[in-house]
């Protein structure tokens, strides 16, 4: 178990000329929950887009289940096992929820089947003929979740799912997320929200000006507000 | 003898069916067209020349080795299509990161070594592909006379328009295009293939003008100049009926050939120009095209 | 600020280069005309200034016209015309030609600016293919002969330019004062912001410029700078044709820009030299000209996008260059 199914060394990044992440180190044990915590712009979509692959300009590191990841073309990663939910939830709009359900392709065996998924989500089977952007907030960010669990991959990493929903929503995903941490779904997660952030994750990494400065367990919370307080201005 | 605005019918109808086979292949070329904007972002010039190669293929393979329409249907696509995919292979596929009008400026060089080659081999003078047996002759309508081959192209072309219609609604192919269409990034960051997906969309585009040619054969003369102009006039067509829409591109196509086919009789002298007079009222009543929804 | 000073060395060393090398140039073209044949540098010139009209909305502006042709060879039938059917004096001509070819590229402009990108080429394109429809069809054009045997007749009616180095000379004075203009437009506060439209259409906007307005303008001056080109030819080679009106011939003049450098004041005109110094050789060798202006296009594209004076620019003159291609 000490092995970790996810571990970042020296993770750069550049978008352009702008040099995002300034060396970047991180771990994810299989089955953990991990968020990253900071401030607007210190770099906490950018650690997820370069772990994906979408940031292709980039050095260090990145393994996942031992194998460094780095160098495969884009498409090859998802195909390791990593799940990848956006930000901007990335709802295709020409296509049904439907087609956008099944639209990733299915890496591994052990997701879920299109009617485990409507049971979970039984909004999303009542307009699963809809365009996919026709759906609320709150249901293209179960969607966008969802058609990642059909994959079958081992690890999801989710940007800012509870972001501009409102709080009956919020709490729908948080315990979605405590339902697939309980399969056993290994999670890294970029979020604003703190107190949600509080209530599933086992670990946090604090960043600040690309790197992450700070990482402490669950337990040691109450240790570590001051330094929350200061860095993360709340 | 019946008229209609003081024209003998059968001259009307005539015109029409002129029309209508006009827009046969502005669809089949406006569509191709749109695929290939959707997801390369490449506006390809070469797409006349590839109609071009389409009807030259057809018309070597049955001049040399005695292949005769039946089998090139389906040779000839696959051959243009082939050669789209090394073309995008070894050239389209370093472009898409800069501007697209490089795209452009690439396929319109490749359009002129592709007809230059023929010209220089065939010259300019065009040559003739028999109507295949089976289609020859014709059919009394009651109130028009209908050449079987011209009835046969209208038929394909709806054939062809409709199933990639459908091939891009409606299948799981067509969901991969549509959302590479959208946002390639995370399409591929999901594990779908891009790169190899854009290679088979310019293929598909490739293949789609060869048919084209090919079917034209019998129609126009086979000749290296056939494709330059006639892709100008897509242009035009693309323009009014926005690259948004696959089902725009179709349904603008044959409307634009009809348009032109009434002008032959009402004003022929303006037949050439009533697509480009379209175009410039469309794009001052709509700048975004009749179905537009691009910027 | 070593590293400035530096610049500003090289900045002004380069800027010392380029004024030694136009006025090199200047000189050449001057002595031209006693080594080469005056027809063939004048066929040049008029290539070099209708390309670096181009260069003025492709260059400056970032618009892709894809119809210039019409303004070039529409300017070269109005100026025949008037000299041979109305019997007009070359200078008026040219003038004529030239304001014609303003007023088609304000009529083709505000249609194409309506559309953006890809599409903005493909309008011109299109608008530029109606007028050679028009242009096949209308009488005045004399239909596949053009309109030949056009005098060249007096300047002012003083200078007889039917006298190869009168003609020589005007054509030199009318190509380096139409190449002054482009360089005042470019340099004034006007071209400041159709660089910044080129940079950048929405900061432009949202800054306050009436973009459409600007790119309207530059449209219509460089469809101006090209007829005056496409007049002077005429007079040059007393004919009007339809082969100056045809989209290859639009084709031609994107390849000049494209392979002297696109954005460069010299480029051009550069391209424009190698361009017709080309085709006058494979006219004489038998091989197509057609694949040889496709191959190159192909090969500029692919693999030298700045063109010749842009990479010399880049390589050697411009100060900050190096920055840019050097990561990988």
């Amino acid at each position: 178990m000490s092995e970790p199914l996810l571990a970042v060394r020296d993770l750069h990044a550049w978008y352009g000329e702008g040099h995002a992440l300034h060396g970047v180190n991180l771990d994810v044990l299989r089955g953990e929950t991990v968020t990253l915590l900071g401030r607007n712009g210190v770099g906490k979509t950018t650690t997820l887009r370069a772990i994906m692959g979408l940031i292709r300009k980039r050095t260090g590191s990145v393994t996942f289940n031992g194998k460094d990841i780095i160098r495969l073309p884009l498409h090859r990663v998802a195909h390791q096992g990593i799940g990848f939910v956006p930000e901007e939830r990335g709802i295709f709009a020409t296509l049904t929820v439907d087609e956008n359900l099944i639209l990733p392709p299915v890496v591994a065996k052990g997701g879920m089947s299109v009617e485990e998924i409507f049971e979970l989500f039984p909004n999303l089977k009542e307009r699963r003929n809809s365009q996919g952007t026709k759906l609320s907030g709150g249901e293209q960010q179960m969607l966008a979740i969802a058609r990642i669990l059909r994959t079958g991959v081992e690890m999801l990493l989710l940007d800012e799912p509870t972001e501009g929903l409102a709080p009956v929503i919020v709490q729908r995903i948080g315990e979605l997320l405590a339902t697939l941490k309980k399969r056993g779904m290994t999670i890294l997660l970029v979020e604003q929200n703190f107190r949600f952030a509080a209530r599933i994750a086992d670990r946090f990494y604090l960043m600040d000006h690309g790197k992450v400065v700070e990482g402490f367990a669950v337990g040691q919370l109450s240790a570590h507000t001051d330094k929350l307080h200061e860095v993360l201005g709340v | 003898m019946t008229m209609i605005f003081g024209i003998p019918v059968q001259a009307f109808l005539g015109q029409l069916l002129v029309g209508l086979i006009n827009g046969s292949f502005y669809a089949m070329l406006s569509l191709g067209l749109a695929v290939i904007f959707g997801l390369l972002r490449i506006i390809n010039f070469a797409h006349g020349a590839l109609y071009m190669l389409g009807a030259f293929i057809g018309y070597l393979l049955l001049v040399h080795l005695g292949i005769g329409y039946w089998p090139a249907l389906v040779l000839v696509p696959l051959a243009v299509g082939l050669f789209g995919i090394v073309v995008e292979r070894l050239a389209l596929s370093r472009l898409y990161r800069i501007d697209p009008l490089y795209g452009l400026l690439f396929t319109f060089g490749l359009a002129l070594v592709i007809e230059g080659v023929f010209r220089f081999y065939y010259g300019v003078s065009g040559n003739p592909y028999a109507v295949p047996p089976l289609l020859a002759g014709g059919t009394n309508l009651g109130f028009m006379f209908l050449p079987n081959y011209r009835g046969w192209v209208v038929v394909a072309s709806l054939i062809v328009c409709i199933g990639t219609w459908l091939l891009i609604e409606k299948t799981r192919l067509g969901s991969y295009l549509r959302a590479a269409t959208e946002n390639p990034e995370l399409v591929q960051a999901f594990g779908v293939n891009v790169p190899l997906l854009l290679t088979l969309t310019y293929g598909l585009g490739a293949a789609l003008a060869g048919l084209a040619g090919i079917l034209a054969a019998p129609v126009y003369q086979v000749s290296p100049l056939m494709g330059s102009d006639l892709i100008i006039v897509v242009f035009a067509v693309v323009v009014v009926g926005g690259m948004g829409s696959i089902l725009g591109a179709i349904v603008t196509g044959y409307m634009l050939g009809l348009a032109e086919g009434l002008t032959k009789v009402f004003y022929p002298e303006a037949s050439n120009l009533v697509v480009f007079v379209i175009m410039a009222i469309v794009l001052l009543l709509r700048p975004a095209g009749l179905f537009g929804r691009d910027a | 600020m070593s590293e400035a000073t530096l610049h500003a060395e090289r900045a002004a060393a380069s800027l010392r280069l380029e004024r030694g090398l136009v006025v090199l140039a200047i000189l050449a073209l001057i002595a031209a005309p006693f080594f080469v044949y005056p027809i063939f540098v004048m066929k040049m010139l008029c290539f070099a200034l209708f390309a670096c009209a181009f260069n003025l909305l492709l260059g400056y502006t970032g618009l892709l016209s894809f119809g210039h042709a019409a303004f070039f060879g529409g300017a070269a039938y109005f100026c025949a015309y008037a000299v041979k059917a109305w019997g007009w004096p070359p200078e008026a001509a040219i003038l004529l030609g030239t304001v014609g070819a303003a007023g088609m590229g304000l009529v083709v402009g505000f249609l194409a600016i309506r559309r953006q990108g890809i599409y903005f080429s493909m309008i011109t394109l299109a608008m530029a293919q109606m007028f050679y429809f028009f242009c096949v069809q209308a009488p005045f054009t004399e239909g596949e002969d053009g309109i030949q045997g056009v005098a060249r007749g007096h300047l002012f009616g003083v200078v007889d330019l039917s006298i190869a180095m009168n003609m020589y000379f005007f054509v030199l004075a009318v190509f380096l004062i139409g190449i002054f203009a482009i360089w005042r437009i470019v340099n004034s506060p006007f071209g400041m912001i159709l660089r910044s439209i080129r940079e950048n259409e929405n900061r432009a906007i949202s800054l306050g410029y009436s973009v459409d307005r600007y790119k309207l303008v530059a449209f219509v001056m460089s469809a101006a700078l090209a007829g005056l080109a496409g007049a002077l030819k005429a007079i040059v080679f007393q004919f009007a044709t339809l082969t100056d009106v045809t989209w290859q011939m639009s084709g031609e003049v994107i390849l000049m820009t494209l392979l002297g450098g696109i954005g460069t004041m010299v480029g051009p005109v550069v391209g424009a030299g190698l361009v017709v110094g080309l085709e006058n050789t494979l006219a004489t060798s038998g091989f197509p000209v057609t694949i040889a202006t496709g191959l190159i296009f192909m090969i500029c594209v692919l693999i030298f996008r700045r063109g010749i004076v842009g990479e010399i620019y880049a390589r050697w003159l411009a100060p900050a260059a190096g920055g840019e291609g050097g990561k990988g």
